[in-house]
């Protein structure tokens, strides 16, 4: 009698499945978000597996804050190639021209904040009711109390303190007109758990996440990318660095690491080593004590 | 690149509580602090937040209380899940609050958990919630309970204090269903015997808790035998192919196996099982798979496939035991979405039967079901649900409950079984009379009365009857049915069952071929004790070898012993299950098991043999008396 014992990343792929078969199954108009980074590519991986040999039955939508890496618009268009999805595109910079979103005044303003209101608007007006995402509970205090199905009320807000619970694998995604969920299926992840299922299923990622030899200046603490929206103050010295980035978001919100990480294998090893978290170089979770959980509240990720 | 042992971890998710103050969330501080699972960032924060509260050590707890409100009112208010690992073993701690109003979240969490951490401050003992923390772990079968004494560093590291607790929980848990409880005696403050073994307990030979968590068995309450798939959705990429997703809820599946559709019915073979990289030659419990037919059949979402020769129950009526979760009491006029596997269906509650104080554990009777009470109720559903009890499945024995207004889960239930009112009061009062026959002391007093005087009182013959044949066969069910007939009919009798003895008189016995044949002698010695005051006897035991059975047969004189043989195919029992035990058996779990990883010898001249997967009960105990009028045991 053979044991049918499962590895970890095998119970926690079969889990991610599970879900995103589940909001396709629950949900008439679900949508799966991209954002460049490495946890909305292997979700995009695993919902490629979850229909196979169909194809995703649904789009992938990118909010485009126009503060991309060029690298991930490139991986954004060659991913959905490979996938045939559909791509839906909402831009940060439309919702400012309409007037819906105002620029942060000041150097180099993040539109980390803005990409709420565009990534609300493009919900409501592609009338999607499920977004899924590739948010994981080890990422952030607040994030470890979310749930797979994460209910959202008409105005795209999360109630901590009314969040339904959630029971062995039932998920209710029941809800009125207008209201809506996030759907996170990496939930149980952890950045290792995704770095080793990368380098298990051979799955490509954008350069960005390898080293590379990269003009960079500091600022607050961190190493940003110059570019046409990160322009060095008087102050600021522009510095010619070997760097990889260890999440990726905005050119004006991601630090980058000093790293001669070129493989997957060299990055697990400096995952392992590491002794900062991954969001800690990221700009916006350092505002406050309690940053991430006051952007879910008003609708980010 | 080199073998990475991460790729061969396997996956322990567990679930801690203990009432406020019990040093809950710095016990998980301390597992993630010392197997290096919090990060500098993660731990400045924590030394930021312990400063700005004018603490002078680092508050543990602070990292672990994630939402703003609770670390205001420094408890955890919502179930949080946190991770770590070691070279062995991935964790997924569901961190649940242990606070009085907060019993759902605690029930959440232990839905999905292996082993739950029960925490006890060793310098206030077993408290009222430590004993409704265990209360929920065995009632939503958890399989391992480890309950660690905390603080011990607050009692000098008293070992006294520490087997005290041990002793009183124990005697408080053999009231409840908990299949493996392990103490630990621990400082989380300080780390005594959490990851690494404390010299300040050199009377403590045991393992660190870590230590614990990491060899402790995974996948004990998966059920490999009984084969279910709730169908997730339909595929159809092209004009040719047609598959079904799903996660495998238990058991096992092969291309080629016959399998049946519920509720259609409808029979067909398995063709193939897809996945992204490549066709299956098996899939198992848990995997995320699709299966295709070999005929075209209608499937769609909410439809179960099982295999042909394995079916689940089906019933519009089930008793349950429900958790309420909702501020919004239950309504016994409200027609609850009550979701079940992939499917919905429409449910109201017909009956409150009773609510358990979680506290005391007594049944009270109520009107309705507030925010985190637990009762039983029965269910009556507008469609037959295909279901296996919570305890033999847990994946198919669950569900919840949705207010059709608000969409809110509003209570987590456990199948128990079909409704059968009747039967189910009937067989209390059973109980309570057999109770009365095993105090009377009577039956042990030797006296100078003969046999035959006895037997001229009683108006009947005294004998043994031996039921044996595989568990789950129904020897029980047929001998309570069979006595209470005797009882009816003025019979004296005596009962002797496996399970009892193996509580009180054999409890020193295990399962190896040398305790069992000690297990039958001894209970041979009783059944004749029994038989000499004149009683009949029915003795229940497996009874697997012929040479335990003679020597039983061997005490009692000619005629007065009747081997029942309850035979009835492995393949049937297995599926019956009514314990869960062949799915432990089958897991591995428990070794020496007949039917599985140790014979059963069928008896060569048994003096009834009853097929019980032919004959009901009732007709099996109408050949029973039969037989012994037959014999002129008792008066037709």
């Amino acid at each position: 009698m053979s044991s049918y014992l499962r590895t970890h990343l095998q119970q926690l792929e079969a889990e991610a499945i599970y879900v995103i078969r589940e909001t396709a199954a629950q949900f008439e108009r679900p949508v799966m978000l991209f954002s460049g980074g490495k946890d909305s590519i292997v979700m995009a991986f695993v919902a490629q597996q979850a229909f196979w040999p169909g194809k995703i039955p649904f789009p992938l939508m990118h909010i485009d804050t126009g503060h991309n890496f060029p690298e991930t618009i490139e991986y954004r268009d060659w991913l959905v190639q490979r996938l045939g999805v559909q791509l839906v595109v909402a831009s940060v910079q439309q919702s400012i021209d309409r007037g819906r979103a105002q620029e942060e005044p000041g150097h180099n303003p993040s539109r980390n904040v803005l990409q709420t209101v565009t990534l609300l608007d493009a919900l409501a007006e592609h009338r999607f009711e499920a977004a899924l995402g590739g948010g994981r509970r080890d990422e952030e205090k607040a994030r470890a109390k979310e749930r797979f199905f994460s209910h959202r009320d008409r105005f795209g807000q999360w109630d901590p303190k009314n969040q339904r619970p959630e029971l062995w694998s039932l998920y209710n995604g029941r809800k009125h007109l207008g209201e809506g969920f996030r759907v996170f299926p990496l939930s149980n992840w952890t950045e290792m758990d995704v770095w080793q299922y990368i380098r298990l299923k051979e799955i490509p990622i954008p350069s960005l996440y390898f080293s590379h030899r990269r003009e960079v200046l500091r600022r607050d603490g961190m190493w940003l990318a110059v570019s046409d929206v990160i322009t060095p103050l008087p102050h600021e010295q522009v510095e010619s660095k070997i760097v990889r980035f260890r999440t990726i978001g905005d050119l004006t919100c991601t630090g980058a690491v000093e790293s001669t990480a070129s493989t997957l294998d060299a990055i697990i090893l400096e995952v392992a080593a590491a002794r900062v978290t991954e969001r800690g170089g990221r700009a916006d979770d350092k505002r406050s004590e309690a940053a991430m959980e006051d952007r879910k509240k008003v609708g980010y990720f | 690149m080199t073998p990475d042992p991460y790729l061969s971890m396997d996956l322990l998710r567990f679930t801690t509580a203990g009432s406020v103050d019990d040093g809950k969330s710095t016990l998980i501080g301390r597992l993630l602090l010392d197997t290096k699972n919090i990060f500098e960032d993660q731990l400045e924060a924590v030394e930021r937040a312990s400063r700005l509260r004018g603490e002078d050590y680092v508050d543990l707890a602070l990292y672990t209380d994630g939402l703003r409100a609770e670390r205001e009112q420094r408890i955890t208010i919502d179930v949080a899940y946190r991770f770590f690992a070691t070279p062995k073993r991935k964790f997924i701690i569901a961190d649940t609050p242990g606070h009085i109003q907060y019993t759902r979240n605690m029930v959440t969490g232990a839905s999905t958990a292996e082993l739950a951490i029960i925490l006890i401050d060793a310098q206030k003992g077993v408290v009222t919630q430590s004993k409704r923390h265990g209360f929920i772990a065995s009632l939503l079968q958890i399989p391992h309970v480890l309950v660690a004494v905390n603080k011990m560093d607050l009692v000098g590291y008293d070992q006294g204090v520490f087997q005290r607790i041990a002793a009183e929980y124990t005697a408080f848990a053999s009231k409840l269903s908990a299949p493996s409880l392990t103490f630990i005696p621990i400082s989380a403050l300080l780390g005594d015997n959490v990851v690494q073994r404390s010299a300040a307990m050199p009377w403590y030979d045991g393992p660190s808790l870590l230590h614990h968590l990491e060899h402790v068995n995974v996948g004990a309450s998966r059920n490999l035998v009984d084969f279910r798939f709730p169908v997730q959705m339909a595929l159809r990429p092209s004009a040719g192919f047609r598959g079904f997703a799903g996660q495998i809820a238990s058991g096992v599946i092969r291309p080629g196996e016959e399998v049946v559709v519920l509720p259609s019915g409808r029979a067909s073979r398995v063709r193939s099982i897809v996945s992204y990289e490549g066709e299956l030659a098996e899939a198992a419990a848990g995997d995320s798979v699709l299966l295709t037919l070999e005929d075209e059949i209608d499937v769609s979402r909410g439809d179960m496939i099982v295999r042909a020769g394995n079916l689940p129950q089906a019933s519009a009526a089930l008793q349950c035991t429900l958790c309420w979760m909702s501020e919004e009491p239950l309504n016994r006029h409200t027609p609850y979405i009550l979701q079940h596997t992939t499917r919905q269906v429409r449910a109201h509650v017909d009956q409150l039967t009773y609510r358990i104080d979680v506290d005391t554990l007594h049944r009270e009777p109520a009107q309705t079901l507030e925010l985190n009470e637990i009762g039983r109720v029965r269910l009556v559903t507008t469609q037959p649900l295909y279901f296996d009890s919570y305890q033999v499945n847990r994946a198919t024995g669950n569900f919840i409950l949705i207010d059709p207004y608000s969409n809110n889960t509003v209570a987590a239930g456990m199948i128990r079984r079909e409704d059968q009112e009747v039967a189910d009061l009937t067989v209390a009062n059973f109980s309570e009379k057999l109770a009365t026959i095993r105090s009377s002391n009577v039956v042990w007093e030797r006296t100078a009365i003969s046999q035959e005087l006895r037997e001229q009182r009683h108006g009947h013959r005294a004998a043994v009857l031996w039921f044996t044949g595989l568990s789950g066969s129904g020897k029980s069910t047929i001998a309570r049915l069979l006595e209470r007939r005797l009882w009816a009919l003025g019979c004296e009798t005596f009962y002797l069952d496996g399970d009892n003895v193996r509580h009180g008189l054999n409890r020193d016995l295990g399962f190896s071929a040398e305790d069992r044949q000690e297990n039958i002698r001894r209970v041979g010695e009783v059944a004749r004790l029994a038989f000499e005051h004149g009683a009949l006897t029915l003795c229940t035991f497996i009874s697997p070898f012929r040479a335990d059975r003679r020597f039983a047969r061997s005490l009692l004189p000619e005629g007065r012993f009747l081997e029942i043989y309850v035979k009835c195919d492995l393949e049937i029992v297995k599926r019956r299950d009514p314990k869960g035990l062949y799915a432990r058996a089958l897991a591995g779990e428990i070794a020496d098991f007949t039917g599985i990883s140790s014979p059963y010898e069928e008896p060569e001249a048994a003096e009834l043999v009853i097929e019980s997967d032919l004959i009901s009960a009732e007709d099996a105990v109408e050949a029973i008396l039969a037989e012994l009028a037959a014999r002129g045991v008792v008066t037709g």
